[in-house]
């Protein structure tokens, strides 16, 4: 019985690397997320959708340690993370890009990445401020680490220019490739296509499905269906906060009540 | 990429280093060595104030507490006890350092106007203490006899001998400031000032850096004061009271707090304004800052060390 049990715990923290248990999150009196239950597969792309106001982007908050959830467990690589602040989190592995990009403006495309290296390599303040040389050579191993991240999405070129000078669509990807640089096993994505045109897109998606072949897993929220139905190997619908629907995107685009819950939005 | 150019770095203190000597050859400024003593201890404040305010966005009105907890640990320990003068600067480092952690922790979680408040609270508290604290400070009466400094045996007694061991020390406190600017460190706290947002989602501890840089910053003002009391010999609590405190910030926004540069300028110029080129003011000096202070904001709001860049983009149109 106790083996049966242990095995089962090991079992699926082998294959979860996300777990969460009665999670609730109120604003005031508004419910933004009620009783989430809902697990996360190890290397898949996990698509969660949803009307306007539905409570995505709550969902991620609360999973990055932005806001502390209400009630309920969040387990990531099977210890409990819903305590901890955002830095912590993402430090053990857990990153996210924004629902309206959050670049550092006053910062180039190269020293963005750079700073999603912050927890992977590091440097105490007086070594930094005396400049001891292994300072010197761990900052030459984040610009390389930066380089090749740049290379990976493409923006290479463009590594000395101000971030906010580039067009939307490689804003996007950048946040994407700061995110990365913070070796994340989990990459929360929230709408990384929204307000890109039809190249951008295609160009983000095939992004996307090269992040899951490194074996990173994708949580991604976003609007654009083709997309949605294009990458994730399993959907998760949010109605009012509540999970209305969740499996793989054949059954949950026939599922009658995500069908409602989307024509019932729009009226 | 920032980068801070070597060049001009090294051109401004081949300046400092040869300035006495050039002093010493126009009468007119003959006694300038002596006021860049003063500016030299101003630059080393406002160093640490333009990292924390400048690069990390938070702003402080209690410098002058910490540039006076130095001056007194340093007047104090070696008035009252005997203590050994370099030793007694590092005491007082440690202390500010110390009060630094426990009233940085609690304010710097506050934004804008309340970490303002708290600060000039604080600011106000350490001069009443100052003020009232007799038996230890001397009161508003102030505290003479504090010894000169020496090392192995060399006496820093005469206004340049003294001034090189000043400008040493903003040498080491400016190369150590840059080192971090251009550095994780640094660009974590640009990354704090842009977006905490973004900030904390790459993993950047964002009080744990407000904290160091607050700390940073006091124990450069401590150590100010500490340079000060042994150069004076002399202190009182109004060297290190809210008005000070808020000729800093004066000092940074008019040199520019972007730019690490605008410390070093904006304590040159008010030094300068203050002891010599305002002097015949008096009473009045306040409103001239108010009025420089005003025009700098508006017309440039990067400040005098943002001119540079102003005049590069007129070239380039
Ligand atoms: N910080 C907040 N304070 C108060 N209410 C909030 C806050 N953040 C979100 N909400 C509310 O929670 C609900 C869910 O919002 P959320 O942003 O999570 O929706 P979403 O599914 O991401 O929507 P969209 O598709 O428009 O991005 C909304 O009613 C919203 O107004
Ligand atoms: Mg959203």
């Amino acid at each position: 019985m106790v083996q049966e049990l242990k095995f089962q715990v090991r079992e699926s923290l082998e294959k979860n690397i996300l777990e969460v248990e009665q999670v609730a999150m109120a604003f005031g009196g508004l419910m933004a997320l009620i009783n989430q239950n809902f697990r996360v597969k190890k290397g898949i792309i996990k698509a969660i959708i949803g009307p306007n106001g539905a409570g995505k982007t709550t969902l991620f908050n609360v999973i990055t340690g932005f806001f502390p959830p209400t009630e309920g467990t969040i387990r990531f690589k099977g210890q409990a993370i819903e305590h901890l602040k955002a830095h912590d989190i993402a430090s053990r592995g857990l990153s996210r890009t924004f629902q309206t990009v959050e670049l550092f403006d006053n910062m180039t495309v190269l020293e963005n990445v750079m700073v999603g290296c912050h927890t992977r390599i590091r440097s105490s303040f007086l070594a930094t401020g005396f400049k001891l040389p292994q300072v010197k050579r761990k900052e030459n191993k984040i610009k390389e680490k930066a380089m090749d991240i740049l290379e990976f999405i493409n923006l290479k070129d463009k590594f000395n220019e101000p971030a906010d000078s580039l067009p939307l669509g490689e804003q996007k990807l950048l946040e994407i490739g700061r995110g990365l640089a913070t070796q994340p096993d989990l990459l929360c994505l929230d709408e990384p296509v929204a307000g890109l045109n039809e190249t951008e897109t295609q160009v983000a998606s095939s992004l996307i499905r090269l992040i899951r072949e490194k074996g990173i897993t994708v949580l991604l929220v976003e609007h654009d269906m083709k997309v949605v139905m294009d990458l994730s190997d399993e959907i998760m619908v949010l109605n009012y906060g509540e999970k209305i629907a969740e499996g793989p995107p054949e059954q949950v685009q026939n599922d009658p009540k995500v069908i409602e819950a989307y024509l019932g939005g729009e009226d | 990429m920032l980068r801070i150019s070597k060049l001009p770095i090294a051109i401004f203190f081949a300046i400092i280093i040869c300035f006495p000597w050039i002093a010493k050859h126009i009468p007119a400024i003959g006694h300038y060595p002596d006021l860049m003593v003063f500016a030299g201890i101003y630059c080393l404040i406002t160093i640490g104030l333009s990292l924390l305010m400048g690069y990390a966005g938070q702003i402080s009105l209690c410098q002058a507490a910490f540039y006076g907890i130095g001056a007194y640990a340093s007047g104090i320990l070696t008035v009252r006890y005997g203590m050994n003068p370099w030793l007694c600067m590092l005491i007082g480092m440690g202390i500010s350092a110390l009060v630094a952690l426990l009233v940085g922790a609690p304010s710097l979680k506050l934004k804008g106007h309340y970490l303002a408040m708290a600060t000039l609270a604080f600011g106000i508290i350490v001069f009443i203490i100052f003020n009232e604290e007799v038996e230890l400070t001397g009161g508003p009466d102030g505290m003479r006899g504090i010894p000169g400094l020496s090392l192995f045996g060399f006496q820093f007694d005469s206004v340049n001998k003294y001034y090189y061991l000043v400008w040493a020390f903003v040498f080491a406190a400016f190369i150590f400031t840059i080192n971090i600017i251009q550095s994780r460190t640094g660009r974590a706290l640009r990354a704090i000032h842009s977006s905490e947002t973004a900030a904390s989602a790459m993993g950047v501890n964002i009080s744990r850096f407000k904290i160091i840089v607050f700390i940073y910053g006091a124990v450069l003002a401590s150590l100010a004061g500490s340079l000060y009391a042994h150069y004076l010999n002399f202190i009182n609590p109004s060297t290190f009271d809210l008005f000070v405190s808020i000729k800093l910030l004066i000092m940074i926004a008019l040199g520019g707090m972007h730019q690490i540069w605008g410390a070093i300028i904006g304590a040159f110029l008010i030094t300068f304004l203050s002891y010599e080129w305002l002097h015949f003011f008096g009473e009045f000096e306040i409103i001239v800052y108010g009025g420089i202070l005003l025009l700098v904001t508006i017309f440039l709001p990067d400040g005098l060390a943002g001119i540079p860049g102003i005049i590069k983009g007129w070239f380039r149109n």
